[in-house]
């Protein structure tokens, strides 16, 4: 059964990846990831991991995805893309692709999953929970880094706002 | 046969039991409507609608069987496959929602760690049943109140998530049922009384989330015909309508449950252990109700300015002050 959930959200998930490259339409290609997105929150929920399946829903279904839908709208593609050939040396990209499978293919041969280390066996996961672990641990041992990348994002965002400003000022 | 019986009961169990909810909350939904039409009504020195029945208490199921006869029209140009997909998504995300919330102590469909996460996860979907309507139509009425709803949503659902970290901190968990026992055993009883800026940010980003009268934007009719659902009609019309109905309910019934005690109330019903839960639920309905008769549409800068600059400082203020309390007493 779970070997077959697992199939299954696979294989969604490949497929819907690459619908997302493959259409013509940004609305259908952000709804087509908006698909996969979904699924993989399920794929968390079969790992037991229900708070990152939720902030997964959260954070890239219901923030992400609604920002790049405002997008597309506002620059309005209504009528699908057709495009020339992009690459002139496309060919080549095959040859990457199929080093990239046979790389991977290699990697994967040898692929053991790692026994869990330390404390945080599932048993223990499932007794404290998701939330209250990860929350120790990011607010704990990784405060530094935790606080580090807010500021660097926060620092990101202003970045964004200063340089829209001056084109706006520069337009006037 | 009777170990396959045996092994099945459970699941049959669960799917009867989400049967019951659904319908039991269908027609919470229906005879909300017609508590509107009533309620308003009667504010507004009329009388609502008293033709259909007595008192006009058929009234829904008359609206329903009339939405169901109509024409179904596709405009020409929109999206078919989205456009038909749209009222489903808003309607589903809703009525999902319903299966975490604590009915009574030992009525909830899934009792689920991050129960307040799934709801915060639904609603944030729900948005996008009226983005995508707004699209498919290819209509520029419905586009714009596309875009307002996605905005309106987007910047509504950081001031309601914000405004229920003050619960999760109080309770130390995110299991409504546990946030529902962590009240009862509480000094206060109900979380209203020492989140009252949360509980007062929630009620008006619950109302933003719904889209519902003073912040109704996506579907202003002086602006917009109807917002985004202006090309839809007959039963996918109803849907949207029931989706909105539904997220009023679902809105009420997580305050209750994280704000008003949930299930507990000062004395037990006996043979109703659900009693309390419903009143406070027709207590918070009515009071959608009330706000709607009252108060008038505001402006989208206004809107935007209040979820912002209003409603998130707020609930960050709630939640530093909730965190300092806990953290020194």
């Amino acid at each position: 059964m779970e070997k077959l959930v697992f199939g299954y959200l696979a294989l969604a998930i490949l497929v819907s990846a690459l619908l997302v490259v493959f259409s013509r339409n940004a609305v259908k290609a952000v709804l087509w990831s908006l698909v996969l997105f979904l699924h993989q929150a399920v794929l968390f929920l079969t790992l037991q991991a229900e708070f990152l399946a939720a902030i997964q829903i959260i954070v890239y279904a219901g923030a992400v995805l609604v920002l790049f839908l405002f997008v597309v709208y506002l620059i309005n593609l209504r009528e699908e893309i057709t495009w020339p050939r992009f690459l002139s040396a496309y060919p080549l990209a095959f040859l990457a692709i199929l080093f990239l499978l046979a790389l991977s293919g290699a990697a994967l041969s040898g692929f053991r999953p790692a026994p869990p280390k330390g404390i945080l066996t599932a048993g223990a996961l499932l007794a404290q929970g998701h939330t209250r672990i990860l929350g120790e641990h990011l607010f704990r041992e990784y405060v530094l880094a935790f606080e580090a990348a807010g500021v660097l994002l926060l620092v990101a965002v202003l970045g964004a706002v200063v340089l829209v400003r001056r084109i706006r000022e520069e337009g006037r | 046969m009777e170990a396959i019986l045996k092994a099945a009961l459970p699941g049959i169990i669960l799917i009867v039991e989400a049967l019951v909810l659904l319908v039991v909350a269908l027609l919470h939904v229906a005879y909300t409507t017609y508590a509107e039409r009533k309620v308003i009504g009667h504010m507004q020195q009329r009388l609502g609608p008293n033709r259909v029945g007595p008192r006009g208490l058929l009234q829904p199921i008359a609206d329903v069987v009339k939405l169901l006869t109509k024409e179904d029209i596709v405009p020409l140009g929109a999206d078919k496959g989205l456009f038909y997909l749209a009222p489903f998504i808003s309607l589903v995300a809703g009525a999902t929602s319903l299966a975490v919330i604590p009915i009574w102590n030992r009525f909830v469909l899934a009792d689920v760690n991050v129960g307040l996460l799934v709801i915060l996860a639904l609603s944030s979907l729900s948005s996008y049943g009226v983005i995508l309507a707004g699209w498919s139509s290819n209509s520029r009425y419905a586009f714009l109140g596309g875009l307002r709803a996605s905005a309106q949503v987007v910047s509504y659902e950081v001031a309601m998530a914000l405004s229920l970290v003050g619960v999760m901190l109080m309770a130390g968990s995110m299991n409504l049922s546990e946030i529902v026992k962590a009240q009862i055993s509480s000094p206060f009883k109900i979380y209203a009384l020492p989140q009252i800026i949360g509980f007062f940010v929630f009620m008006i980003s619950a109302i933003a989330e719904t889209n519902r009268v003073p912040f109704d934007l996506p579907e202003a009719e002086t602006e917009l015909v109807a917002g985004y659902f202006v090309e839809y009609s007959a039963i996918r019309f109803a849907l949207f309508y029931l989706a909105e109905y539904f997220g009023m309910v679902v809105m009420s019934a997580v305050a209750v449950t994280c704000f008003l005690g949930g299930w507990a109330g000062p004395f037990e019903v006996p043979g109703l252990p659900f009693f309390w839960f419903l009143i406070k639920l027709y207590a918070l309905l009515f009071f959608y109700i009330w706000v709607r008769a009252t108060l008038p549409r505001y402006r989208y800068d206004q809107l935007m300015g209040l979820g912002w600059k209003v409603l998130i400082p707020l609930a960050l203020l709630n939640i530093v002050i909730t965190g300092g309390l806990k953290l020194w007493w």
